[in-house]
């Protein structure tokens, strides 16, 4: 094996440019592997990296490609049974990987800081936030005693929260995600570590939020010349953050360098993939006709999304004339919430929302969390009642809607939802999953009902042998065309996407996108297409509304939204996207 | 090996051959299909313990049903002379204070034991399932009334329950006894089953179903419950075994099964006089009960930790 001999660690590397210099963290042929009943599984295999100080570097790969765990393994906090089988991992030359539990404890925070995925588990709830940060600064030998509380304040601030001192005593649910998010990196940052690691530090924030973040951990790590280990999914985020980049695929570096360079020259084909795949701005239905050609078959399975796309836009022209399939006039909807004893304060998530969408066309809905995009969506599948307005389904009021009438209703409006993992009955199979809505309205016989299941997996593009297997056994993207196949399974007219791409890889998700633009032109379907992520819209969306606390403030054609956007609170949000300005090689 | 070092000014490219890049997102066929059932029936099936406690039930079901099959003796056939005699030829564990055979009675109380055990079991766990899976899918207030009758019962200790309710029926059999004991139980399952049924009712593939129009009823029926099971199966074995020992008090405090039917109970509450003298005659039945209850409890923590995925990765 190549990595016994491995010469003095303090040896410094020669970077090629004639100047030589200490990396603060190489990573030498890492090898990681997670005990279970079947014998050890590698997750990491044979990793490599460079980091220099006071440099920002991503880690960009698909759920599954090891890149949480390569930076779990560098401050050893694996989860489970995983353990470092081979390699080193060299920081300021010294070897973390042979550590005891006691020295890695002096390294952790205050060398090598952490910022977690989720800002909503990683805070104790049952703690407040001045605690937990005082805390961190204490197990750090920040500062001790008085100090340590005048240090925590100096954190929060530091970390953006400009009244730290009134909001020591809250409790996390008492922060926003955003805010949440600061709290963590100002605690990841409390001690100054020369490095600090950002897993997925932004994924589970809306964008506006996610840049104001960004742009914060950016000035913070620049003026204490900390260097910056990103791991993230997003092409567009990595370009726009980092300057250098690893790719990582099935657990081994596929490319790495200068991010710039990388997503300008893509040379691997799972890179180049990758590249192509990124809905960002920069991706005009016009301008992809460019990948089509031999190579981009291959790359793609099942078809190039571009090109279908392309032939989409050319078909869209005369489709324009169609009659509206839905309108929705002037809905709203009122919750209550009960606050101390039996008061209600009333809470407005849809406030006076009007649309109509065209047959055969799709409309995508798009805002940030809580701004009133999913009750939509349930008021228009009738799993909510209205407060008021009127919502028209190929000319019928559809509220109050009972029996036989809701029914025929719902078999023509089916939907789609966010969490292929949730959606699906987990002591169902596949099989019987697709058929349930055929048994629901007693379609067919048994062999009429099997048939259709088989037509329905074949249009989702899965073999036939899927419809015993359970969701368990299934990627999030397979989960996630059984949901279509399911939705299908009625011939409906419409069908309501609640975030359908979002929880998915990059890849899988414009596959999605791409088998939805197929069916659509297949089935003469209506989109109602609900998502936080204008990059999609502008892939798949003939129509956007921007919704922005419970209103539309902006409702027009794609092309409009996308070249001229009419209101400021539109453009905070085009310009947000990451990557927005990039031009990616395609 | 080559520096594979990605240097940081250079652009590395991995060679293709060691990466080959797969088709997106393939179905890996060669798999055999797996659900929850077929996983716990995997995980049971490597652990002894499962194999020994079913082996046990199994046992303990054929004499429960064919006494005389294992007994040659008949329990009834006693002669006072042979009062607290030792294991002899054909009696291997000795005679009671009234000269009966401990094997036989042994043999022919497991009938009424298991009864009582089982048929507890089965009513508690039909009650608990229908009554709180309707409480926890229809909520407010059939949820409040059920509930709180639940929780009456609930303070209510069983055995003190039943002490009371069996010190005033007319007919001791093991049937009422079962019913008496199924009575004050039944709360704990309900319980388990309402608590499991909130959890699933709010989940994405009941709400998928309810968009995709099927039945309240019908989504209660095949989603919803067979979600939320699992806890009460583990609950029924586990309790399986305490209805046993709970018919075993009532008939050793004497307001069990009347001495003319013969039980585990009965026998250890007749033992107790010749404790000094002769301690096998409380041992064997005893240990009959004790071997019992304990394949139950053995069975319900490997079922336990089947369905409970991290209590099988904790092992």
């Amino acid at each position: 094996m190549s990595q016994t001999v491995i010469e003095p660690v303090s040896e410094p590397v020669n970077d090629g440019s004639g100047l030589a210099k200490e990396p603060l963290l190489q990573i030498r042929d890492l090898e990681v592997g997670f005990q279970t009943q079947r014998g050890l599984v590698p997750a990491v295999r044979g990793v490599s990296l460079t980091l220099y100080a006071g440099q920002t570097l991503a880690i960009v790969g698909e759920s599954g490609s090891g890149k949480t765990t390569t930076a779990q393994a560098i401050i050893k906090l694996l989860a489970g049974t995983g353990t470092i089988t081979a390699g080193q991992i060299l920081f300021e030359g010294r070897d973390l990987a042979g550590l005891s539990e006691k020295q890695m404890q002096d390294v952790r925070g205050r060398l090598i800081g952490y910022v977690p995925q989720d800002p909503m588990s990683n805070l104790n709830p049952v703690w407040n936030i001045g605690f937990q940060v005082e805390e961190a600064i204490r197990a750090n030998n920040v500062a001790q005693g008085k100090a340590a509380r005048q240090r925590t304040i100096q954190v929060l601030q530091e970390a953006g929260l400009s009244d730290a001192q009134d909001r020591l005593k809250q409790f996390p649910h008492q922060f926003s995600g955003g805010m949440r998010q600061r709290v963590l990196i100002g605690i990841g940052l409390s001690a100054r570590p020369k490095l600090l690691i950002a897993d997925e530090p932004t994924s589970a924030l809306d964008v506006t939020v996610q840049r104001q973040i960004l742009d914060h951990l950016g000035t913070l790590t620049r003026d204490y010349g900390t260097s910056v280990l990103f791991i993230t999914h997003d092409l567009g985020l990595a370009a726009e953050r980092a300057e250098q980049l690893v790719v990582m695929y099935k657990g081994k570096v596929v490319e790495s360098g200068p991010s710039q360079e990388i997503l300008a020259n893509p040379q691997h084909p799972y890179t180049q993939r990758l590249v192509a795949a990124a809905p960002s701005l920069a991706s005009r239905r016009i301008q992809s006709a460019k990948n089509d050609d031999a190579s981009g078959a291959d790359i793609y399975s099942g078809g190039s999304l571009d090109t279908t796309l392309v032939a989409r836009a050319a078909e869209r022209e005369p489709a324009a004339e169609a009659r509206d399939l839905i309108k929705v006039q002037n809905i709203s909807k009122m919750y209550r919430i009960r606050t101390k004893g039996l008061k209600y304060n009333e809470l407005l998530a849809v406030n006076d929302v009007s649309f109509a969408i065209k047959k055969g066309t799709t409309t995508a809905l798009v805002g940030e969390s809580g701004s009133g995009k999913s009750t939509v969506a349930k008021l228009i599948l009738q799993l909510e009642s209205i407060t008021s307005g009127q919502i028209e389904f190929d000319g019928q009021d559809v509220a109050g809607l009972k029996g036989t009438a809701l029914l025929k209703f719902r078999r023509r409006v089916q939907p789609v939802f966010q969490d292929p993992y949730g959606s699906l009955d987990p002591q169902y199979n596949v099989g019987n999953t697709i058929a349930e809505p055929l048994l629901a309205h007693k379609i067919g016989s048994s062999a009429e009902r099997q048939a259709r299941v088989r037509e329905l997996l074949d249009q989702v593009s899965l073999p036939w042998a899927t419809r015993y297997r359970y969701p368990s056994e299934l990627s999030g993207g397979q989960r996630q065309r059984i949901a279509v196949a399911r939705a299908l399974a009625l011939k409906p007219d419409v069908l309501v996407l609640d975030e359908a791409v979002s929880a998915l890889d990059v890849l899988v998700q414009g596959q999605i996108l791409n088998l939805l633009t197929e069916l659509q032109t297949e089935l003469d379907l209506t989109y109602l297409f609900i998502t936080h992520d204008l990059a999609v819209v502008r892939l798949v969306a003939d129509n956007v509304c921007v919704m922005q606390k419970g209103k539309i403030v902006e409702s027009a054609s794609t092309d409009e939204v996308f070249d001229s956007p009419r209101e400021a609170y539109t453009r905070e949000l085009l310009a947000a996207i990451p990557g927005a300005n990039f031009e990616f090689g395609r | 090996m080559p520096n594979k070092n990605p240097n940081a000014q250079t652009h590395y490219v991995a060679a293709l051959e060691e990466t080959p890049v797969e088709t997106v997102d393939r179905l890996d066929e060669s798999q055999k299909a797996r659900s929850t059932w077929a996983d716990a029936w995997d995980a049971m099936r490597v652990r002894p313990t499962f194999w020994v406690s079913s082996a046990l039930i199994l046992l303990i079901v054929i004499v429960a049903l064919f006494p005389s099959l294992f007994a040659q003796v008949s329990p009834r056939d006693c002669d006072l002379g042979d009062s607290h005699s030792g294991a002899e030829d054909g009696h291997p564990l000795g005679f009671t204070r009234q000269g009966c055979d401990i094997y036989a009675r042994i043999i022919f109380g497991t009938q009424a034991s298991v009864t009582v055990g089982l048929l507890a079991t089965i009513l508690v766990t039909f009650t608990g399932i229908i009554v709180g899976a309707l409480a926890g899918y229809y909520g407010g207030v059939l949820d409040a009334i059920v509930s709180r009758i639940g929780d009456i019962f609930f303070a209510v200790p069983t055995v003190l329950g039943a002490i009371v309710l069996m010190s005033v029926l007319p007919e001791r059999t093991p049937v009422t006894i079962a019913l008496v004991l199924s009575l004050f139980a039944w709360p704990q399952i309900a319980r388990i089953m309402r608590g499991a049924v909130l959890s699933a009712r709010n989940s994405d593939y009941v709400t998928a179903s309810v968009a995709l129009g099927v039945s309240k009823f019908r989504i209660l029926l095949r989603h919803v419950v067979p979600n939320s099971i699992a806890p009460v199966i583990v609950i029924a074995t586990v309790s399986l075994g305490t209805f046993i020992v709970a018919e075993a008090t009532l008939s050793f405090l004497g307001i069990g099964l009347p001495p003319a039917i013969m039980s585990w109970g009965n026998d250890i509450d007749a033992a107790k006089s010749s404790l000094r003298t002769n301690p096998q005659v409380l041992l064997y039945p005893a240990a009959a009960l004790s071997v019992t209850v304990l394949a139950f409890l053995m069975l319900g923590d490997v079922v336990r930790d089947a369905l409970d995925p991290e209590a099988r990765a904790r092992r």
